[in-house]
């Protein structure tokens, strides 16, 4: 187990290697000069461009610059926002937990009703039941997110009033932000109404952010649960009398199970990614809308810093998902 | 009597048996069969033809020109709705511009974008993955790697970092995302490279004294197609919802370009007063995709040679 979880772990270190290299590499191929960027507009003397450039440590070659990059983001140093000034890293981390609070919803959301559903679906194959969950789900990831959140906005806060259009809470409260998780914090703040307020707010976007992986999750588990309802395994409970539903529940879906949490695993970068539209859609201050602001203001530090940690987060989640996979799987332990 | 019995055991045409049976159908026939079966890719791919010959026609088609701002009739509602009027079937945006025309060009846009990147992304990916499946050693290490690498990435965030890079436009999206889907194909090409590689009919071409560059691309890559043209034509849907997001994020298209994306792009501020600049954009963008991805599965479904008959 110690020997499997050595060799999954140091097949991940040269992933993060290249992600370095890729976020390395992409700011200097931005055309033009750094220095002349960050100097503005009004242009710089070439006594101060070149003790600006000595200061970035522009002036050293190629390899010695990613040498000190790599470096630094070992020690957590991923250099300073040009717009804020301060440290990228602070800045992720502060932001962090309100992306974090929000993907942990949607994937909450997206299994608790995307398994059951494609659990379903998979045992009463071909009815109208099936159909129609196919359909929806079908639907579901062929459709823009960002567009989904606007339809979603039309009807529950336009037209019924049911939810807020953006931010993670009203206005009304002014909560202590100590965890930085907005649940949390109004649940401590002892504030009436502060916890109701911020769950209002919680539950579109999570209902947006979740769908796709929803979608792809009620598919996977009965495609899964299909495949597994064939075995061999499952036949001889039945003939031993089992009740259907405990076969279909405990001896069919554990098995359907395993690639399922694989495909929850790989979910999490599609809900990173998705993360991007819909904080920007509901005005959520997380890290997505924070590095489409850099990149439309330029903040190259942000926008490397950003990419590369979380580039580094999927990395991780998979590599937990790998392992647990192994744990599920025992007959995986020995590759 | 004797000569109708006889007449029953012959075949009325005069042929033998054995003319008859053996010939198989010709494989369009074979695999329109299949095909056709799935009503839904079948109405997918019909979608798909009017979409295409809207695009060819748009010129024709259009009420009105897309980039023409109409400024006394602002943030008018689509016909069917009291206070809207026919010369703007479906209604007008902030700025006076007609919808449905900018919805018609935006086809022709959007199939372009799913063209192009489906195009490069292909070819590269296929050259890339014959090569490094047919090479092997540290070629092969090495690509395969570099698709890793991007695969850890989420598209959309690497086809924003391109994109920051190179700067805001649509040729620049229609890059970022070519790149962004390119570890697909690499990698579906190399896994049917390295399953064809091994069998007899290959063998028999090297023994025969075919080149590498004839064997990979005339011998091998032949049989591998199957499994590509159906992840180019899922990969057409992708391409369309990238684009349509970057457009939204203001990477893609710019204004006034009449892409899909780009027309949500400021859509939140007018979701009270205009239904439509909101709805029927994305609509479009739906439709178009749910179009691909059900022709694109029953692609999958006819081409299988495990389902064959």
């Amino acid at each position: 187990m110690i020997r499997f979880l050595f060799r999954r772990i140091m097949l991940v270190l040269p992933a993060f290697i290249g992600v370095t290299l890729i976020t390395f590499s992409l700011i200097h191929m931005i055309p033009g000069d750094p220095v002349e960027m960050m100097a503005g507009e009004r242009g710089i003397d070439p006594e101060r461009h070149a003790r600006l450039k000595a200061q970035l440590g522009l002036d050293k070659p190629m390899l010695e610059q990613y040498w000190n990059y790599v470096s630094g983001v070992f020690k957590g140093d991923l250099g300073k926002s040009i717009v804020t000034k301060r440290p990228v890293i602070s800045e992720f981390l502060s932001l962090f937990p309100a992306t974090l609070e929000l993907s942990l919803f949607a994937m909450c959301f997206a299994i608790l009703v995307g398994l059951p559903v494609g659990v379903l679906a998979g045992v009463k194959r071909g009815t109208a039941l099936d159909h129609t969950v196919m359909g929806i789900s079908l639907t579901g990831y062929s459709m823009p997110i960002f567009w989904w959140g606007l339809l979603l906005i039309l009807f529950f806060s336009v037209k019924l009033g049911w939810t807020p259009v953006s931010g993670r809470i009203s206005a009304l409260y002014w909560i202590d932000t100590d965890t930085g998780f907005m649940l949390i914090d109004a649940l401590r703040s002892d504030e009436p109404g502060a916890l109701k307020s911020a769950l209002r707010h919680l539950i579109l976007p999570s209902i947006v952010l979740g769908t796709i992986p929803l979608a792809v999750i009620a598919r996977m588990t009965r495609s899964a649960m299909l495949e597994v309802l064939q075995e061999d395994y499952v036949r001889t409970a039945r003939a031993k009398g089992l009740a259907p539903n405990r076969v279909i529940l405990v001896h069919a879906l554990r098995n359907a199970m395993i690639p399922v949490i694989t495909v929850i695993g790989l979910q999490t970068g599609v809900l990173l990614a998705g993360a991007i539209l819909t904080e920007t859609i509901f005005a959520w201050p997380g890290v997505g809308k924070w590095i489409l602001e850099s990149i439309h203001r330029r903040d190259y530090p942000v926008v490397q810093g950003g990419i590369l940690l979380i580039a580094s987060l999927i990395i991780m989640v998979n590599l937990i998902v790998d392992v647990l996979y192994g744990v599920v799987n025992p007959r995986i332990r020995k590759t | 009597m004797e000569n109708s019995l006889a007449s029953a055991n012959q075949l009325p045409s005069g042929q033998t048996p054995a003319e008859l049976s053996v010939a198989p159908p010709h494989p369009i026939k074979e695999f329109w069969s299949y095909f056709k079966e799935n009503r839904g890719a079948v109405v997918g791919m019909g979608y798909i033809i009017f979409l295409i010959c809207v695009a060819l026609l748009a010129n024709y088609i259009a009420p009105h020109d897309p980039h023409e701002q109409y400024r006394d009739a602002i943030l008018q509602p689509p016909a069917f709705v009291e206070g809207g009027s026919w010369t703007y079937p479906l209604g007008t945006d902030d700025v006076g511009r007609d919808i449905l025309s900018r919805l018609i060009h935006g086809a022709r846009l959007s199939l372009l974008v799913g063209v192009i990147v489906v195009t490069l992304s292909l070819a590269a990916g296929i050259i890339l993955g014959i090569t490094s499946g047919f090479i092997g050693g540290y070629v092969e290490a090495f690509v395969m790697r570099l698709m890793d690498i991007m695969l850890a990435l989420p598209s959309l965030l690497l086809a924003m970092a391109i994109v920051a890079v190179l700067g805001p436009s649509l040729k620049n999206a229609i890059l970022a995302i070519a790149i962004v889907v390119l570890p697909h194909y690499v990698r579906l090409t190399r896994a049917s490279v390295l399953a064809e590689k091994g069998k007899d009919y290959v063998t028999a071409s090297r023994v025969n004294g075919a080149g590498a560059l004839r064997l990979m691309f005339l011998v091998i890559l032949p049989n591998c197609m199957a499994p590509l043209i159906v992840q180019a034509t899922l990969g057409f849907s992708t391409a369309i919802l990238d684009a349509a997001a970057l457009g939204f994020l203001g990477l893609g298209a710019q204004p006034p370009t009449p892409e899909w994306g780009a027309m949500l792009a400021n859509a939140l501020q007018f979701i009270q007063r205009a239904w439509w600049v909101v709805t029927l954009p994305g609509l479009a963008i739906l439709s178009t995709v749910l179009a691909f991805n059900l022709a694109g599965d029953g692609l999958r479904d006819a081409l299988d040679p495990k389902l064959k008959r």
